[in-house]
């Protein structure tokens, strides 16, 4: 009997089709005894409502967790790291959880407290997917919270990244309490002006004025000493290396501002400029922060110590098991590495059979078989069973990790400085001689305005609309960017991204679609479901990854019992189902006489002596991609970097205009970059993988393609959704269009500074002048950029959607 | 006119207190994460009891 797939029965937690319809608790049914378990506990301690606020909300529980594996948590080193914060009874610690995805998940890791009433308190973040708990150390530890969250499903990850250190928050929040506070003074300091505006300096009560004026100065001192701190130390830092950023000009001006406005005031002689300083003040700090507010859920700066585990276990002469920090792990050490894990070393194995996925250190796209006494190299990942390794280099000066000692990843400076700080080189020099002018002519006719002239041209002429139109369009192109699933590090990437010339490539994951989700086309009489049906049971008898990708393709059915089965490896498989013969493997194993292909690239199928047809496994190439290579190639130069071997030469061989590289190490990588780079060529690398990680460091534009933005992905300058490739061409477009929109603003700038030196330069520069011009100015660069950013991310919306509906299979996993 | 620095000093109290609310909620970590409390919000009201929690309850009834 098959069953139809729409009447399967499917478990009650995770929602995965069960195989077996023995493991139920009442009308529950559940695909495996994890789930099962997961299901008990919560009833026990009636926490059954996160089954009641999404449809099986859990994850399968197929995988058992082995129990020791947090032991290395009971560390007390690493607990000192991990542990945030710790006083007499209680300690608060964060555990990163990257399987929540639904609001069920923040239900019950809400609620943690029930399961275990030692847990004070538990609190998530569901952006970052982390989940901070408060537990009583007295009778619960790190490695029982770790526990239990694994028992409920929640496994988390810990790697060496943890331990270093957190990039402190504190910075951000300074520059909100200095926005917050320099608003605060800005908006009463007009408020208290507004007589002096409509009276234009004639106020008749002279104590009132006084007060409004003492009130001014106060409000005007945190501005001054606080708000503007920033800009100080920023062109301070810069006069200091003999750079003459944007910001002393900006400094001078706020000095200039302060200074004669101080002296106006305890003089009495005029009423200062107070309200304009401020206001320029404020808009300048909200116009650095709408530009660097970066995506602090993403990690632009991983390396590899976030792949790697924080423990290993370690055997003991006599074999006994322990475990230790892998940052303690030494030469000569005999490891033991689980199903599933990351080998964190380079090793020679000593026991078990190695089946080792590359993928993300090499780019192959095949597991490697790997017999004892052969080399292990760290970053692989173990697939098959349990292993046991002789360590033969420390985790730093492995394969892999050697490429981190490389030069590129030893300077982390911005790769090049804006290009606005040259533009006000230029305003800068152009201000000075228009001060200058003016103050010889004054000489000449008036000397006792020399002293107002200058300064109000100074306070009139300051950058701050150059760099308001900076800040405003590149902020607002990084959010449109970001609405396209192109998430840039820093501003300054948008103005490095139009003066690249060269693309390169990573083939694996990169421009193929996600690893190990290869295509498999089956070619062939038709197969009946009951054929489908053996085959997947055959199948599923063994661990061969072509094996593996079969199951995949097939429509899920029950496993049938396989009697006598055999495998040959490298040739394929042999059993009896239903008391019928069922082969499967190279076309020499099932006799084939016809046809002689590749090994590995075909699988036959033979019933009863009977072959019914192959399946051929293929990559598959991102949606849209030789439509983009084809665009691109017009107008860069564009390469190709693999990891992998070149048996598709051929068919990539015409998209590319460039080099066409196979079997590239991770630092052949990086050295051809840097060779590209030489010959004076600005390099846009585009990869995925810890292999590319190098090349990405050393290029000008570093960008990682990831499926789901939340996963790992290696430093860079750019995170980019896979399904944004297609359109890559028109968002690079756009970052052209950055510089144009600056400019234009500029000019627009200029135009208002113009006014404003018109009335300074004749020594009338009134306050109610500089109040007006200043928000206005700053008001309409911030419409102006915003605006034209939008108007030309048009263009961008129209190719993003007509590209998405050639796509249907678009599958975003991600919350938005 | 002496009854403005009354006004003046009651408007710039008033927006004081607004700035330091500004800067507690910052503090607090209020803005840390902007989503999170949105689903929490939905959840409290319609889970069950705690036993003991209902006893501690029954007293204010």
């Amino acid at each position: 009997m098959i069953k139809e797939p729409n009447s399967l029965l499917l478990c009650y937690h995770c929602g995965e089709p069960c195989e077996t319809e023995t493991i139920r608790i009442n009308d529950k049914a559940f695909c495996c005894q994890g789930c099962k378990t997961v299901y008990e506990i919560l009833n026990k301690v009636e926490l059954c409502d996160y089954y009641s606020l999404d449809k099986a909300p859990g994850l399968t529980q197929r995988k058992p967790v082995r129990p020791d594996k947090f032991a290395f948590l009971d560390d007390k080193d690493l607990q000192g790291k991990l542990i945030n914060f710790k006083d007499g009874h209680q300690s608060h610690a964060s555990f990163y959880l990257p399987q929540m995805h639904c609001s069920s998940c923040i239900w019950l890791l809400e609620h943690l407290g029930r399961v275990d009433s030692h847990i004070v308190r538990s609190q998530v973040n569901f952006l970052k997917k982390e989940v901070s708990v408060v537990f009583d150390h007295e009778h619960c530890s790190l490695r029982k919270v770790a526990e239990l969250l694994t028992m409920i499903g929640y496994e988390p990850h810990f790697s060496l990244h943890n331990l270093a250190a957190k990039p402190s928050a504190t910075y951000d929040k300074s520059r909100i309490y200095k926005i917050g506070i320099t608003g605060f003074c800005f908006g009463n300091i007009m408020l208290l002006s507004f007589p002096e505006y409509f009276s234009l300096g004639n106020m008749t009560e002279s104590n009132l004025q006084k007060l409004f004026s003492f009130l001014i100065l106060l409000l005007s001192l945190p501005v001054f000493f606080y708000g503007a701190s920033d800009f100080f130390i920023s062109a301070w830092k810069g006069i200091r290396q003999r750079i003459l950023n944007i910001d002393a000009p900006i400094a001078l001006a706020i000095l200039i501002t302060f200074g004669r406005s101080l002296y106006e005031i305890l003089s009495h002689s005029g009423a200062g400029y107070m309200d304009s300083m401020s206001g320029i003040v404020f808009f300048m700090l909200l116009g650095r922060f709408f530009q660097d507010k970066t995506y602090n859920t993403m990690a632009f700066n991983r390396d590899y110590t976030s792949y790697f585990p924080l423990g290993v276990t370690v055997l003991e002469e006599g074999g006994r098991e322990r475990q230790i920090p892998v940052s303690e792990l030494k030469t000569g050490h005999r490891m033991k590495v689980h199903s599933g894990e990351i080998i964190p070393a380079d090793c020679i194995l000593f026991l078990g059979k190695g089946m080792i996925d590359y993928s993300f250190v090499s780019g192959e796209a095949m597991p490697v078989e790997k017999h004892i006494g052969e080399i292990i190299y760290a970053g692989g990942k173990q697939m098959g069973g349990a292993l046991e390794l002789e360590v033969v280099k420390d985790v730093s000066q492995s394969y892999l990790t050697q490429l981190w000692n490389n030069d590129a990843f030893s300077n982390d400076e911005e790769k090049s400085t804006s290009y606005i700080h040259a533009l006000s080189r230029y305003f800068t020099l152009i201000l000075f001689s228009v001060a200058t002018a003016a103050a010889f002519y004054w000489q000449m006719h008036d000397p006792s305005r020399v002293w107002g002239a200058v300064t109000a041209v100074l306070i009139v002429a300051c950058p701050c609309a150059l760099l308001l139109s900076a800040t405003f369009t590149n902020g607002n192109m990084l959010r449109i960017l970001q609405k396209y699933g192109f998430y840039a590090r820093h501003a300054s990437v948008i103005e490095q991204i139009p003066r690249a010339d060269t693309i390169v490539f990573d083939k694996t994951g990169t421009i193929t679609l996600q690893r190990g989700k290869s295509s498999i086309i089956y070619t062939g009489k038709p197969l009946p479901a009951e054929a489908q049906q053996m085959i997947r049971s055959l199948a599923g008898q063994s661990g061969h990854p072509l094996s593996k990708a079969i199951i995949q393709s097939l429509p899920f059915s029950k496993m049938l019992p396989v009697k006598h089965y055999k495998e040959i490896p490298g040739h394929g498989l042999k059993g009896y189902i239903l008391d019928r013969e069922v082969m499967m493997g190279s076309a020499d194993f099932v006799q084939d006489k016809k046809n002689t292909s590749m090994p590995g690239s075909h699988v036959y199928v033979k019933i009863d002596g009977e072959i019914a047809g192959y399946y051929s496994i293929g990559t598959s190439y991102r949606e849209g991609l030789s439509g983009l290579l084809k665009k691109l190639r017009s107008k860069y130069r564009i390469a190709l970097l693999s990891g992998d071997n070149n048996s598709e030469y051929n068919r990539l061989k015409s998209w590319f205009n460039e080099g066409l590289l196979f079997g590239q190490s991770p630092q052949d990588k990086l050295d051809y970059i840097h060779s590209l780079q030489q010959d004076g060529h600005k390099v846009i690398m585009i990869g995925d993988g810890l292999n590319d990680a190098g090349a990405l460091k050393q290029s000008d534009v570093g960008i990682a393609v990831s499926d789901n933005v939340n996963n790992f992905s290696p430093a860079c300058d750019v995170i980019m959704k896979g399904e944004s490739l297609g359109y890559l061409d028109t968002l690079l477009a756009y970052c052209k269009k950055n510089r144009q929109i600056i400019n234009l603003s500029f000019v627009i700038s200029i135009i208002y500074n113009l006014i404003g030196l018109y009335f300074a330069v004749r020594g009338e520069l009134r306050p109610v002048i500089a109040a007006i011009l200043m928000p206005i100015s700053s008001v309409s660069i911030v419409l102006f950029t915003t605006g034209m950013s939008s108007l030309f991310a048009m263009k961008l919306k129209k190719t993003a959607s007509t590209l998405q509906k050639h796509s249907k299979t678009d599958k975003d996993h991600t919350s938005d | 006119m002496s009854v403005i620095i009354i006004l003046i000093s009651a408007s710039l109290l008033i927006a004081l207190g607004f700035l330091i609310a500004f800067i507690w909620s910052v503090k607090t970590n209020q803005y840390e994460d902007d989503y999170t409390p949105s689903v929490r919000m939905l959840f409290e009201n319609d889970t069950k009891q705690i036993p003991d929690e209902e006893e501690k309850q029954q007293p204010n009834t």
